[in-house]
């Protein structure tokens, strides 16, 4: 057993995984990493399952002190790392010994960053899923998404694994102005016209207003045209426009039905790229159909494969 | 019922049955999600039902899937034997856990008896389970129970809180903003990591809410905390 001491962390630091499966019809929501992609190579890093326990690091204010020699990996934002005062970029799994500090600051690029450690952080399974939904009170070290404390230990198992790195050209970029892939939805037929142009050829803006959620997205009015709708399940990443036709992406906290149209649902890979972009930033949609999304998202899994 | 097929997300397609809200739908949905889940098996990644419709998450390729929808729900018949369970939920109608209740029966002309016996004596359907862990979205209540949500949300509701907004009816599973019109409480846990199948109602079940006195309701567990006490 190998254990990190936490000297500082926020509520925005939290045990993260692939997410909560299969209990959806009971109204418990999905959590799991929001940008699954550095998940995955944080724990490709250091040969884990690419779903297993990392902490997410989001905005920095984070730092732990090691117990014992170990080997972590970074992927993910650069939050300007420092194991003491050497500077760590992310991308790579690192050493580091008995006492040794490692301390995420601040954003530099990105917003989120991953820790991952050899075997998983130990969590409480809840439902199948150690991912932290603090609203529901589920995952977590203790399984009751209590918050990390100062003093407390992340434990792992693992022992430790070869030094590597992500290989450069399978780094994703954090761009300044993604261009996010929306599978058209059901209800897309159901908005304007001017709506439907203005969707897919606009810069929005993320708003401040965004959580674990969703994020809500600032630009011109759109406007829904169908009748009001009932409650139904919301998939991730669902693109719904409330009353006010300013859009919210649903993200992996999201409540699991509503009754908001939706102009699609955002993709994986744009819902990684979309978890790295900071308040204020912009962003453009691009249409696509639901088979070629799919398509190409399993070429992109080939990478781990 | 009129089957539909819809592209909600990359992995995922809305099954669409009915157009409104009924009782009547639900031995169809009971029948549905039970012929999709064997359909689907270790391919299902999640089965989201509501009111109308069925959300169907799968690892397998859109068209391949769409394939299946409609091929396990070919000849579907209605299920109005085996599937739904029945649950009687012990309430304590009281205004000081329950502060909308004097409301609704100076609303609807009716005495507080009269509302805790409309409330109690039907059978509600579980539509469907959201908003929380084990919240389940039951009814219709009487019409003339039927209230708009509150104007102004309660930042905390009390766990237990059985509560009213139009005419559907649900209990609170675990302290949490609400803004439903309330009415009595439960001791009933409905949500419990520690139980089979988590959550006490699933969807599809029935429920009658049982009106118990002050003695039962402590008796059984019950926390009589007044609502104020949480602000």
């Amino acid at each position: 057993m190998t254990q990190l001491m936490i000297e500082a962390s926020t509520a925005l630091c939290q045990l993260q995984d692939a997410g909560r499966f299969g209990v959806r019809h009971l109204g418990v929501t999905q959590g799991g990493a929001l940008d699954w992609v550095a998940m995955n190579w944080a724990n490709w890093l250091l040969g884990n399952p690419l779903g297993a326990p990392v902490i997410e690091v989001a905005l920095g204010g984070f730092s732990v002190v090691a117990e014992q020699n170990c080997v972590l990996a970074l992927a993910g934002a650069d939050l300007d790392a420092r194991v003491d005062d050497q500077p760590l970029l992310p991308w790579r799994s690192f050493a580091l010994a008995k006492g040794q500090r490692l301390t995420l600051k601040q954003p530099k690029q990105g917003v989120r960053a991953y820790l991952a450690a050899p075997g998983g952080f130990q969590g409480e399974a809840v439902l199948g899923s150690c991912a932290t939904v603090v609203r529901e009170e589920l995952g977590g070290i203790d399984g009751r998404a209590v918050a990390f404390g100062k003093g407390q230990r992340l434990a792992f198992a693992g022992t430790l694994p070869a030094l590597r790195e992500v290989p450069e050209a399978l780094r994703p970029r954090y761009l300044q102005k993604p261009v996010l892939d929306l599978v058209m939805g059901a209800q897309i037929g159901d908005f304007s016209g001017m709506s439907l142009f203005e969707a897919f050829n606009s810069d929005w803006t993320l708003d401040s207003r965004a959580d674990r959620m969703g994020i809500r997205l600032l630009g011109p009015q759109l406007v829904y045209q169908g009748r009001p709708m009932i409650s139904e399940g919301i998939p991730l990443g669902a693109v719904q426009v409330p009353p006010d036709g300013q859009p919210i992406v649903l993200l992996n906290d999201r409540q699991t039905i509503g009754g908001y149209p939706r102009l699609g649902a955002l993709t994986p890979l744009a819902l990684a790229q979309l978890a790295q972009c900071m308040p204020g930033a912009a962003l453009r949609f691009r249409a696509v159909v639901q088979e070629e999304a799919w398509r190409e998202q399993q070429g992109y899994l080939n990478r781990w494969r | 019922m009129k089957l539909r097929i819809e592209v909600v997300a990359i992995d995922s397609l809305m099954v669409r049955l009915f157009d409104a809200i009924d009782e009547a739908n639900m031995p169809w949905m009971l029948a549905a999600s039970q012929r999709l889940s064997a359909a689907f098996g270790e391919h299902l990644v999640d089965l989201v039902p509501s009111y109308t419709t069925l959300m169907v998450q799968c690892d397998l390729p859109p068209g391949q899937a769409r394939a299946l929808i409609i091929q396990a729900l070919e000849g579907l018949q209605p299920d109005t034997g085996s599937g739904g369970r029945r649950h009687e939920i012990p309430v304590w109608y009281d205004a000081s856990v329950g502060p909308e209740l004097p409301v609704l029966a100076a609303r609807s002309g009716l005495s507080e008896q009269e509302v805790i016996r409309l409330h109690s004596e039907r059978e509600y359907p579980v539509f469907a389970l959201g908003f929380a862990p084990g919240f389940g979205f039951m009814g219709l209540v009487d019409e003339r129970l039927a209230s708009p949500r509150l104007s102004t949300p309660r930042k905390r509701v009390a766990a237990g809180s059985v509560g009213i907004a139009e005419r559907q009816t649900a209990a609170y599973p675990a302290v949490s903003p609400g803004g439903w019109n309330l009415i009595g409480r439960t001791p009933v846990r409905l949500f419990d990591r520690e139980r089979e199948g988590y959550s006490l109602l699933q969807p599809g079940d029935r429920v009658r809410f049982v009106a118990v006195s002050h003695a039962e309701f402590m008796a059984l567990g019950g926390d009589d905390s007044p609502l104020e006490a949480l602000a």
